[in-house]
């Protein structure tokens, strides 16, 4: 396909999801079906789309494939802002996983949403958010990404907040976006820095103007962690992860879409893309925050009962490993783990949100309010009344969990082995693999809680146990889909071996050389990674089979009790439950100072500024405004016109005295006359 | 001493004594009486100047004139007065004011 | 000793005359009237105007100041208040009396009068008599016309409505 070609087929399918957008938000209550079906329509185009793209890559098997094309959007002369696309292998690999999973949620939607109030505004805002996803992905510079990172963030606010009618919808739409608000401030100063030291937006040019060493030393790593931070707040890192466990207000399939599989991995993609221009400082850190983020989620994730809850900390535990991959160096392997874990972890949210609408379901039927279709504890033994969706979750389980055969295994094992290489090259930095692995533990141990709670044992109310049923085939068919392509071949054609990550992948996404000078290359990385990669594959798999034996004791065979565990470390337990009161804790040392201050300030403006200053100078224009009425009143009319009119009267009247009827005085005024005439005459 | 300026002066103040006589006075007939004073300083005129004119007697005759007018005038002014006092009963000429806006 | 007499008489007409338009009684001006009269007749007198003299006192002391004399007596309202005889017009009347005065006066120096010199006659009666009869005989009748209008007139307005 010739770079032509994949620029027309880029812009369609940039653009097709926003002419949905706005011929759904315009005119898609008047639609027959409420119009879903010209959202389903683009999105399905545009999977088609990238399909195309994706197999003219795989023909034309060329690693460093690289198509750019942009056009000017503002030039003032010494002032240039270019916008355009930038097509290689990672820009393919990603469009077609937003495709994929865009479809799967517009499909998966049509039954879960089926009756919803505002059912074609969801779809419409789908498409706004498949826009602005795609945007992020095909952009060549850093400003039509800041441009699309916004708007992914409005999608996302809009969509989370999609039954606004419940106020922790509302508050959790909110949150996640002034969330995001905040760590776009990091953002916007990476990106300004870079502009004001280079003079341009473009990734090339920046790469270029990094290697040549025209920003460097303080200043980059300044920029790096100021745009690592936009990714931190996108990808829900520590300590920005708050707004993510809310965002599962919104509805389920949204949640698979955006909180697990793109938006989230925007910040991911975002550090991958950058990865050549972050100094070894930045790595380190975006390694600590990723490996602690990892291991601290995961924590909380063991003892929430609520099971989108469970998959939202999973997610952000998840999208640690992936930025921990990025500060390790093995960013490739992140990348990779972005996309298989954008196909298990969108197919465990498809499959809980079955799970929730069959629960939902039954419990309205016996017209009970109180229980909560999301409490893992009132499930129980769902595995014989909903089998699909019990089968497709236990292989998206494996997946995550990184058991081998699965396509899980194989990318987290290639981030353990780029965290066992580094640490091995720094050991100073030894908590960075001990992070990592401890999180693979703790992840399979909760991933199984939750299937064995949701599915095995006893159900906890069996008089609802009746009345469940498995999910129609428009949701169970993106779960089939999905945990299909959680099976590992798919990424290592066309060699077969379970073992090895070696396949189309790993030919095709090649790691780029770092531009910053005195880092290590690609092929160093490669070469410690390769090293490090027996020991890793061996200690992963034992400590994935740990993590399961563990959760099958507990939940499954009931041999060691969670309860008893849980009263010995109550301490721990509270925390864990609690999400160690991130929220409590960021609302009375952040949010109400500021608030106070705020008020400080509003009360400056309000009472005595407005007060003052401003109805004072209304006051001073009332005055003046008074005396120019009191001039023009008084003065002109009364003293000026009246006044007029009154003198001339009085004069009148005075005039008139002269007719005193009286002949002497007429006599007088006769000489007076005359007298005047002789003395003129005289002189 | 005995010019015809001397007689001049005599009758410039005659005339003026009159016209002061004639504005100011309040009583009809004392009006009157100003007003012949001024025709006796206009007779003085005359006479002086037929004296220092070459004796021109015309002079003279004039002023004979001027005295006969002099009387027919003071009879009518007096009916005139008396007809005024039998009307308003007073010869104040200020309280004949009819004709006052 | 003819000046001083000149002085006497200009003295007396000009005080009386003074005295006309300062009386505050009526009679007084009338009496004061009186002396300026009998004062003009003997300026007349030193302008060798003797016959003018003559009519002077007879037609002016005896006619028309007899007249103004009746005509007080007439209109004399005895029970009536005492009201003064000068106006509130006073300092008007003064200002124009004396700036004409002046005027006179300044006019009377600057002139330079040509005076004829001639002989003082026996008389002038015959003079005045012949003028009158041939050169100013219509004056002179149209004179006796108005003596006839005046008669008439103040008979018509002095009788008493009918």
């Amino acid at each position: 396909m010739t770079g032509d070609m994949l620029i027309n087929y880029a812009l369609a399918i940039l653009f097709l999801p926003l002419l949905s957008f706005i011929i759904l938000i315009l005119a898609g209550k008047r639609l027959p079906r409420q119009g879903d079906w010209v959202a389903i329509g683009s999105v399905l185009i545009t999977l088609v789309l990238s399909l195309a793209m994706f197999g003219s890559m795989l023909l034309s098997h060329d690693p460093g494939f690289s198509h750019e094309a942009s056009i000017d959007w503002m030039d003032l002369g010494a002032f240039r802002i270019e916008m355009g696309f930038l097509i290689d292998n990672i820009t393919i690999v990603m469009l077609l996983v937003v495709a994929l999973i865009s479809t799967m949620t517009h499909v998966f939607s049509i039954k879960y949403m089926e009756g919803d109030i505002r059912y074609s505004r969801y779809y419409a805002y789908l498409g706004l958010f498949t826009f602005s996803m795609n945007g992020i992905v095909l952009a060549n510079n850093l400003f039509s990404l800041y441009i699309c990172w916004e708007l992914v963030g409005v999608s996302s606010y809009l969509l989370i907040g999609h039954w606004f009618e419940k106020d922790s919808a509302a508050d959790a739409g909110k949150k996640a976006f002034l969330t995001n608000r905040v760590s776009d401030i990091g953002l916007f100063i990476g990106v300004m820095l870079i502009f004001t030291a280079l003079g341009t937006f473009n990734y090339g040019e920046i790469f270029q103007g990094v290697a040549q060493g025209d920003i460097a030393g303080t200043l980059l790593t300044l920029a790096g962690i100021g745009l690592f931070i936009g990714a931190i707040g996108k990808s829900a890192q520590f300590p920005l992860h708050i707004w993510l466990p809310d965002a599962m207000e919104g509805p389920t399939p949204v949640s698979a879409l955006m909180h697990a599989a793109t938006m989230v991995a925007a910040g991911v993609f975002l550090s991958v893309r950058l990865f050549p221009i972050f100094t070894s400082e930045v790595l380190l850190f975006i390694a600590y925050v990723g490996g602690f983020t990892a291991i601290f989620a995961a924590t909380i994730a063991i003892t929430q009962n609520d099971i989108k809850k469970v998959l939202a900390y999973s997610t952000v535990s998840q999208l640690g490993y992936m930025i921990l991959a990025v500060g390790t160096g093995a960013y490739i392997a992140g990348f990779f783990h972005l996309v298989t874990h954008a196909m298990f972890k969108a197919c465990l949210f498809y499959g809980s949100g079955s799970v929730i609408h069959a629960m939902h379901h039954t419990l309205q039927k016996k017209h009970d309010h109180d229980t909560d279709p999301q409490d893992m504890r009132n499930m129980g033994g769902l595995k014989s009344k909903m089998p699909v969706t019990h089968w497709t979750m236990v292989v998206a389980a494996l997946a995550i969990s990184g058991v081998p055969l699965f396509s899980g295994f194989l990318s987290k094992d290639a981030i353990l082995a780029g965290t066992l290489a580094f640490g091995a090259h720094h050991p100073q930095h030894f908590l960075l693999p001990i992070f990592g692995f401890g999180a693979a533990l703790i992840t399979a141990f909760y991933m199984f809680r939750l299937i064995f709670m949701t599915f095995h044992n006893e159900p906890k109310f069996p008089e609802l146990y009746d009345d469940i049923h498995e999910s129609p085939k428009e949701m169970t068919f993106p779960l089939v889909l999905l945990s299909t392509l959680s099976i590992f071949i798919f990424y290592t054609l066309p060699y077969f071996n379970p073992l090895s990550d070696h396949g189309w992948f790993m030919e095709l996404v090649k790691a780029k050389d770092s531009m910053v000078p005195g880092n290590p290359s690609a092929h160093e990385i490669a070469e410690g990674m390769h090293h490090s990669h027996t020991a890793t594959m061996i200690l992963s798999v034992l400590l994935a089979a740990l993590g399961i034996f563990l959760s099958w004791s507990v939940y499954l065979k009931k041999r060691i009790s969670a309860d008893a565990w849980a009263e010995k470390l109550t301490p721990y337990y509270n925390l864990s439950l609690n999400k160690y009161f991130f929220d409590e804790n960021y609302d009375k040392y952040l949010y109400q100072p500021l608030l106070r201050l705020a008020e400080r300030i509003s009360f400056i403006d309000w009472d005595l500024y407005d007060k003052y200053f401003i109805n004072g100078f209304g006051r001073v224009t009332k005055w003046l405004s008074f005396l120019t009425g009191r001039t023009d009143y008084d003065g002109l009319d009364q003293t000026i016109v009246d006044g007029l009119g009154r003198s001339i009267s009085k004069a009148g009247s005075s005039l008139k005295e002269v007719q005193t009827g009286r002949l002497q005085n007429y006599m007088l005024f006769a000489l007076f006359g005359v007298v005047i005439i002789l003395i003129f005459q005289s002189f | 001493m005995d010019s015809l300026q001397t007689y001049l002066f005599i009758s410039a103040i005659l005339f003026s004594l009159g016209l002061y006589g004639v504005i100011t006075r309040r009583n009809g007939i004392a009006v009157l009486m100003g007003i012949e004073l001024i025709l006796n300083s206009a007779n003085i005129n005359f006479i002086a100047f037929a004296r220092f004119g070459g004796m021109n007697l015309s002079g003279q005759v004039f002023a004979l004139f001027v005295i006969i007018m002099a009387a027919a005038e003071a009879a009518v002014a007096l009916a005139i007065i008396i007809n005024i006092f039998n009307n308003l009963q007073t010869v104040n000429i200020d309280e004949a004011q009819q004709l006052k806006l | 000793m003819e000046d001083l007499a000149f002085g006497l008489i200009v003295a007396i007409t000009l005080g009386s005359a003074f005295m006309v338009v300062q009386g505050k009684q009526l009679l007084y001006s009338a009496i004061a009237l009186l002396f300026t009269l009998f004062g003009v007749a003997g300026l007349y007198i030193f302008m060798w105007a003797d016959f003018m003299a003559g009519v002077q006192i007879v037609i002016y002391i005896g006619g028309i100041l007899v007249l103004l004399i009746f005509g007080i007596m007439l209109t004399n309202k005895i029970t009536s208040v005492n009201i003064s005889h000068t106006s509130l017009q006073r300092g008007a009347g003064v200002l124009v009396a004396l700036s004409v005065l002046s005027f006179l006066v300044v006019m009377i120096g600057r002139t330079p009068w040509l005076e004829k010199t001639a002989l003082e006659p026996a008389q002038t009666a015959d003079g005045i008599g012949m003028l009158l009869m041939m050169e100013y005989l219509l004056p002179f009748e149209v004179a006796s016309l108005l003596l006839l209008g005046a008669l008439i007139g103040a008979a018509m307005l002095s009788r008493s409505v009918d």
